[in-house]
C-alpha cells in the first residue's frame, strides 16, 4: 500500500513532470487539479471541446504510474449489463443442462452454483474495483455526456462508495478506490450532483508556446519552421468565426500531413490542399480556403519574422 | 391589552380567516378545516412572537415547498400591517385604488390578483355594482377565451389564459431508447429472466421477453421576445414555464437582438419568481430582432450542448427580421440538420390569406417540418397533436 502511495506525485511540480514523461504538455492549472484529485481521492472531471487531449490525460497517467487503464466508452443506452457486469448465459445454460443430464434435481443448489462469480462477466466498472500488484487502476469514463441520465445516477452511487451490489452474490467493495477520470464533450450538461463529487477542469485550447511544445513532443522529427508556422496559423484560425475550431489533435494531424507531403514551410497551395485535416465542416473550409488562408498566412509570416528579429 | 381578551381573539380569528381567504385566492389549497385548525393552533401557542406565529400558520397552510414563496409574501403583506387588508377591503373606488398601486407594485402578481378578487367580492357585498369589473369568469366566457387572440385580451383575460396555460400538458411522442424492460409482448429474449425461470420451473426453457423502453426526446424552445412579439412573449414565457416544470430535458431560450438561455430560471416552481428571474436575465425585451444572428449564436454555442439524443426544436417567432434575413437561411439549414424536428409557431399565421412575403419568413420556411399558428389557447392545445406525431 505504501509503495503504491509513493508512486503518486507529491507536488504540483512532480505532477507536471509525471505528465511530461508521458509527453503530455500540461498547463499548471491542469496539473494542480490533477494533483489535488489524486491526493484527495476524488474523480477528475474534464470538460472541453473535442480534440484538446482529455482522454490522453488518463492514458498518460496510467502509463506513467504503471497502472492498468480501464476505459468505459459511454454511449446512449449504456446499461448495467455492458458497464458493470453480466451473467454468462450460454455457460449457465450448459451448466444447467449438464446437471439435468447427470440427474441432478437440486434446483436450489444449482441456482447457487450458476449464479456464482465463476459465471460472472466483469465489465469496466466492476473491473475497476479490483486492484493488482501495481495498485488500483485508472478508470477512464469517456464522453459521459453521450449516455443518459439514469446511467449518470447509477454512476453517482459507485463514485461515492466504490462498491457494487450484485443481488445474487453480494456487495463487492474496492480495496483501494481507483483513480477516476471522467471526460465530457458537453453535448449535454452533466447533472450538478455528479459534478459536485468531482474536481472540475475545463481543458482549453493551449496557447502558442504550449502548442509548439506539444507538437515538438508528439512529432519529434518535424521541421522547426513548419511547426512554428503550423501552430501560429492554427492559433489565428481559432480567432476566426468558425463553426468548429480546430483542436490540438487537428494541429497534430495537419502538421503530420504536411510532413508526409515533404513540406518544410506553409504556402497557399499546401494549405488549401490539406485543409481537410484541420477543418471538418464544409462551411468552414469554404470560408477559409483561398484568399482568407492567404491573408492569415501573410499575418503568420509577419508575426514569425518579427519574432525572429526580436529573438535574434 | 385593555380590550377584553375574547375580543382580541375574535379579531385574530377574523384576520386568520381573511388571511386564509387571501391564500386561497392566490392558489393555495386552504380549506375551511385548515382555518379552524389554524385558529386552534394559534390559541394553543398564544399570541407570542411573529416568527412563532409565522411557523404556526406556515405548517398548517403550506404543504409543498413551492408554495413557500407565495405564502411568505402573503404573510408579510398581510400581517406586517394588520389594517392593510381592511383598507384593501374598503378600497372599493377606483380613485383610492390608484393611490395604493405603488404599494402593490412590489407584491407578487398573484397576491395582487388575489387581493383584487377579494376586493371585488366585498364590493359585491355592498352592492356597488355600478363599477365595472371583469375578473370573474363563467364557463361560456371561458369558451370565448379559448378562441380569443392573446393580442386582444384584457388584463384579466390574460390572467385567466395564463392559468389555463399552467395546466397545459404536451404529450410529446416517445421514442424507443436502447434500454429494455421486461414485457410479454417484447420481441427480444430477456436472458436473465429466462434463466431464473428455468431454475424455477425445472422443465424446458420458458422464454421471457423484453422490449425497448420509450422516452420522450429533449425539447428545445426558442422564443422571440422582440417588440413585434411583445403582446405574445410574456404569454409564451408562461407556456415555457409550464412545459419546463412538467417534464425533464426541456431547454428554454429567448431571443431578440441576442440569445439568452433561461432554462435554469424557468425551473423555478413558482411562475412569478421564474418569470421575474428570466426577465432579469434578458436584456433585450421588446427590442429589435436579429433572428439570423441569434440562431447563429444558438448553433455555435448551444446546439451541440442541448440538441443531443434526438431533440425536437420549437421556434416561436413572427419571422420579422430587422437584419433583412442576413445569414438566416444558412443558420436555419444547419439547425434543421441538427434536430429531429423543427417546428415553427407563428402568431402571424392567424390572419387569413397570410402570405410569407417578409424575407425572414421566406428564408426560414423551407427548413421547418411544421409551420403552425399560435395566437390563442386553442392553437396552443392544437400543438399537442403536432408534437405527438413521430
Amino acid at each position: 500500500m505504501s509503495a503504491q502511495a509513493s508512486n503518486l506525485p507529491i507536488s504540483i511540480e512532480a505532477t507536471l513532470e509525471l505528465l511530461s514523461r508521458g509527453s503530455y504538455v500540461a498547463g499548471r492549472s491542469l496539473a494542480t487539479t490533477l494533483f489535488l484529485a489524486l491526493k484527495m481521492g476524488r474523480p477528475l472531471f474534464l470538460e472541453g471541446e473535442a480534440g484538446v487531449g482529455k482522454t490522453e490525460i488518463a492514458k498518460v497517467l496510467s502509463a506513467a504510474l504503471g497502472r492498468r487503464l480501464i476505459r468505459l466508452q459511454c454511449y446512449e443506452g449504456l446499461d448495467v449489463a455492458s458497464a458493470v457486469y453480466e451473467w454468462n448465459y450460454a455457460r449457465q445454460m450448459i451448466e444447467i443442462r449438464l446437471a439435468e443430464a447427470a440427474g441432478n434435481i437440486d434446483r436450489k443448489g444449482l441456482a447457487d452454483d450458476v449464479f456464482s462469480s465463476e459465471f460472472l462477466i466483469e465489465r469496466p466498472l466492476l473491473q475497476a474495483l479490483r486492484s493488482d500488484d501495481a495498485g488500483p487502476p485508472v478508470l477512464l469514463i469517456d464522453e459521459l455526456d453521450r449516455t443518459d441520465e439514469p446511467f449518470e445516477a447509477y454512476l453517482l452511487e459507485i463514485l461515492s462508495d466504490f462498491q457494487i451490489t450484485i443481488p445474487e452474490i453480494g456487495t463487492i467493495k474496492a480495496d483501494a478506490p481507483p483513480i477516476v477520470i471522467i471526460t465530457s464533450n458537453r453535448t449535454r450538461e452533466i447533472h450538478d450532483a455528479l459534478k459536485r463529487r468531482c474536481l472540475y477542469h475545463w481543458v482549453d485550447y493551449p496557447n502558442a508556446e504550449r502548442e509548439l511544445q506539444i507538437v515538438a513532443a508528439k512529432l519529434p522529427g518535424i521541421n522547426k519552421q513548419l511547426s512554428q508556422q503550423v501552430v501560429a496559423f492554427v492559433q489565428r484560425l481559432r480567432d476566426e468565426d468558425l463553426f468548429k475550431l480546430p483542436g490540438v489533435a487537428e494541429t497534430l494531424d495537419w502538421a503530420d500531413a504536411l510532413t508526409q507531403l515533404d513540406r518544410v514551410s506553409l504556402d497557399g497551395d499546401a494549405i488549401d490542399n490539406t485543409l481537410g485535416a484541420l477543418l471538418k465542416y464544409q462551411d468552414d473550409i469554404a470560408k477559409i480556403r483561398g484568399s482568407e488562408a492567404a491573408r492569415l498566412l501573410e499575418q503568420v509570416k509577419m508575426e514569425l519574422s518579427g519574432h525572429g528579429s526580436v529573438g535574434g | 391589552m385593555s380590550a377584553p381578551e375574547s375580543e382580541i381573539e375574535g379579531r385574530l380569528a377574523e384576520n386568520i380567516l381573511y388571511f386564509a381567504r387571501l391564500l386561497r385566492s392566490a392558489g393555495l389549497p386552504v380549506g375551511p378545516g385548515k382555518v379552524l385548525d389554524a385558529i386552534t393552533a394559534v390559541r394553543l401557542i398564544g399570541v407570542g412572537t411573529q416568527s412563532d406565529f409565522y411557523i404556526c400558520l406556515f405548517s398548517l397552510f403550506v404543504n409543498r415547498n413551492d408554495q413557500r414563496e407565495l405564502f411568505e409574501q402573503a404573510f408579510h403583506i398581510f400581517w406586517r400591517n394588520p389594517h392593510f387588508m381592511e383598507r384593501m377591503m374598503s378600497a372599493m373606488l377606483p380613485t383610492i385604488r390608484l393611490e395604493q398601486e405603488a404599494e402593490l407594485e412590489e407584491m407578487s402578481r398573484r397576491i395582487t390578483e388575489a387581493l383584487a378578487t377579494g376586493d371585488e367580492k366585498s364590493r359585491a357585498d355592498t352592492e356597488l355594482d355600478k363599477v365595472e369589473f371583469d375578473a370573474a369568469f363563467t364557463y361560456s366566457q371561458r369558451e370565448v377565451l379559448q378562441e380569443k387572440d392573446f393580442e386582444q385580451m384584457s388584463a384579466a383575460e390574460i390572467a385567466e389564459a395564463k392559468r389555463a396555460i399552467a395546466s397545459l400538458r404536451l404529450p410529446i411522442i416517445e421514442v424507443p431508447t436502447r434500454r429494455f424492460r421486461r414485457s410479454a409482448q417484447g420481441k427480444q429474449v430477456d436472458m436473465r429472466a429466462t434463466l431464473r425461470a428455468v431454475l424455477r420451473s425445472g422443465d424446458g426453457i420458458p422464454l421471457r421477453f423484453k422490449k425497448p423502453r420509450r422516452r420522450h426526446p429533449p425539447l428545445v424552445i426558442l422564443c422571440d421576445i422582440s417588440g413585434s412579439m411583445s403582446r405574445y412573449s410574456r404569454m409564451f414565457l408562461h407556456f415555457m414555464h409550464a412545459i419546463t416544470n412538467d417534464r425533464d430535458r426541456v431547454h428554454g431560450f429567448v431571443f431578440g437582438t441576442r440569445l439568452t438561455n433561461i432554462t435554469r430560471h424557468l425551473r423555478h416552481r413558482d411562475i412569478d419568481v421564474a418569470v421575474e428571474k428570466a426577465a432579469d436575465a434578458v436584456q433585450d425585451w421588446d427590442g429589435g430582432t436579429r433572428i439570423g444572428e441569434c440562431l447563429k449564436q444558438f448553433n455555435t454555442i448551444w446546439s451541440r450542448r442541448v440538441l443531443g439524443q434526438g431533440a425536437i426544436t420549437l421556434i416561436i417567432s413572427d419571422g420579422l427580421d430587422r437584419d433583412e434575413a442576413k445569414g438566416l437561411e444558412k443558420e436555419m439549414e444547419r439547425l434543421s440538420k441538427s434536430t429531429r424536428r423543427l417546428i415553427w409557431l407563428n402568431p402571424l399565421l392567424r390572419y387569413e390569406g397570410f402570405e410569407p412575403k417578409a424575407t425572414g419568413i421566406r428564408a426560414m420556411l423551407p427548413y421547418v417540418s411544421d409551420f403552425k399558428s399560435v395566437h390563442n389557447l386553442n392553437s396552443l392545445t392544437a400543438l399537442t397533436e403536432v408534437l405527438s406525431r413521430p
